[in-house]
């Protein structure tokens, strides 16, 4: 029995492995220096987290 | 994926997780206090705050700060003397009953006047109650280990949640939560949101928190290893009989390393020195180099420099994954996000065990005949969990 063919694969991990990017340069920004690295941290920490809120709450 | 590579990655998931959730979930709560804990402790009022002087006003002798906490507690001895990083307005005395106690206490003495701020509760106290939760268990080195044993299975119940998103995925879009059908489906996709999105976070947090369970052995095996080396030229020889003045010890090892700042100074015969030296541990002053230590031992008796050297792989890497475990190097808005994340994993794990309790109902549905084959592949991921747990 033949089954579908799988969906492309950015289709499937284009926003996971987007949002993992995001995480990873939060992550190291912060690490770096203050000030400007700490904000550029809470934004590209910001939007996984917002993305969880969106896609979460919405209706 | 064959379905019954799918069932191994489902049984794999399945396991690692129930067996760490429990635990996950305490770690988590308690987590959440510890993250704000500089906050919580300026509210509950047990945070130490610098009396108000002039920016320039000379700092005091070392010795002198020594001899406040000398007169506070006479019968007691110096364990550690160490300074938060950026604040050198504050001393933290460590004395205890002897150099090896493990029941010590704390004095925060200004650095510029030698007088006593304040004498901070160390046991007892909400957020150390937290701490040891989250750390230990209340059960030692034991129970730190035990700990970190979970955060393994949680490394792996991780992975495993990550290959299990494609069949589940493969028919969906990103962030579909399908809401008007059962209650079961809808935690489902919320689960496979909520995992997805934060999972590099859970990943970094989890192994860097399983990493910090073996801060003691890496400690042990370093003392062993290096600071045994350091000291070997004075291995039997009789314990120094007077100590050399405190300031005499600071201004040495600031004289080798002009441009750090002071973390700590461990007083001979406890475990970061020898019987035979004082080790200062100074550190960096940029956000990544004020984690990283920098051992210099100085000579008890003649306040001399004897060794410095830079610390070790693993401790260097032990001492990066703090940070990245407690969310503390980006201020405010990185506290709250690293909340919201916690929370985020909660979720993730309460909608796990829901969905084994409830697996029930999509078996009934998968056991039907006619579910087979190219019609049902939506489903059957889910089947697969639910079928073998059933």
């Amino acid at each position: 029995m033949k089954r579908p063919p799988s969906p492309p694969f950015w289709r499937l991990w284009g926003w996971p492995i987007a949002l993992g990017l995001l995480t990873i340069a939060g992550l190291i920004s912060a690490l770096l220096g203050d000030r400007i690295w700490d904000h550029l941290s809470a934004v590209a920490l910001g939007i996984p987290v917002m993305a969880c809120l969106w896609f979460g709450l919405r209706r | 994926m064959t379905p019954t590579t799918v069932r191994r990655w489902a049984w794999i998931h399945k396991w690692s997780s129930l067996v760490c959730t429990i635990f996950m979930l305490l770690l988590c709560l308690t987590g959440l206090p510890l993250i704000f804990h500089p906050q919580i402790d300026a509210w509950l009022g047990n945070s130490v705050v610098a009396p108000d002087l002039p920016a320039d006003a000379p700092r005091a002798d070392a010795d002198r700060v020594l001899a406040t906490g000398h007169a506070l507690y006479p019968h007691k001895v110096m364990q550690y003397m160490s300074r938060d990083p950026g604040e050198d307005r504050i001393w933290n005395l460590t004395m205890a009953d002897s150099v090896t106690d493990p029941r010590y206490t704390s004095i925060a003495v200004d650095a510029r006047t030698a007088k006593v701020i304040a004498v901070p509760k160390v046991d007892g106290t909400f957020i150390s109650v937290m701490f040891r939760l989250h750390v230990d268990l209340f059960a030692g080195l034991p129970g730190t280990l035990f700990l970190g044993l979970m955060g393994l299975l949680l490394v792996i119940a991780i992975v495993s949640g990550v290959v299990l998103y494609a069949p589940f995925m493969r028919k969906l879009e990103f962030g579909t939560v399908r809401r008007r059908r059962t209650t079961r489906l809808k935690w489902l996709d919320l689960h496979n949101l909520l995992g997805i999105v934060t999972v590099v976070w859970a990943l970094v947090v989890g192994a860097t928190g399983m990493i910090n369970t073996w801060a003691d052995l890496v400690l042990k095996y370093w003392q062993h290893d290096q600071l045994a080396q350091m000291v070997a030229p004075y291995k039997g020889l009789p314990p120094p009989v007077a100590l050399a003045p405190m300031q005499q010890v600071l201004d040495a090892a600031v004289k080798l390393e002009p441009g750090m700042d002071f973390g700590f100074v461990a007083w001979p015969g406890t475990p970061f020195s020898s019987p035979h030296h004082f080790g200062v541990f100074m550190r960096g002053r940029e956000a990544l180099t004020a984690r990283l230590y920098k051992p210099v031992l100085v000579d008890a008796t003649t306040g001399r420099v004897t060794d410095s050297r830079a610390l070790p792989w693993y401790l260097t890497a032990l001492q990066i994954s703090q940070p990245l475990h407690f969310g503390d190097y980006g201020g405010l808005s990185m506290q709250i996000l690293w909340a919201l994340l916690d929370i985020a994993t909660m979720i993730v794990l309460g909608s796990g065990v829901y969905l084994w309790l409830r697996r029930g109902i999509k078996a009934t549905a998968a056991a039907a005949p006619g579910t087979h084959g190219a019609g049902a592949e939506a489903a059957a991921p889910q089947a697969l969990l639910a079928r073998d747990a059933a």
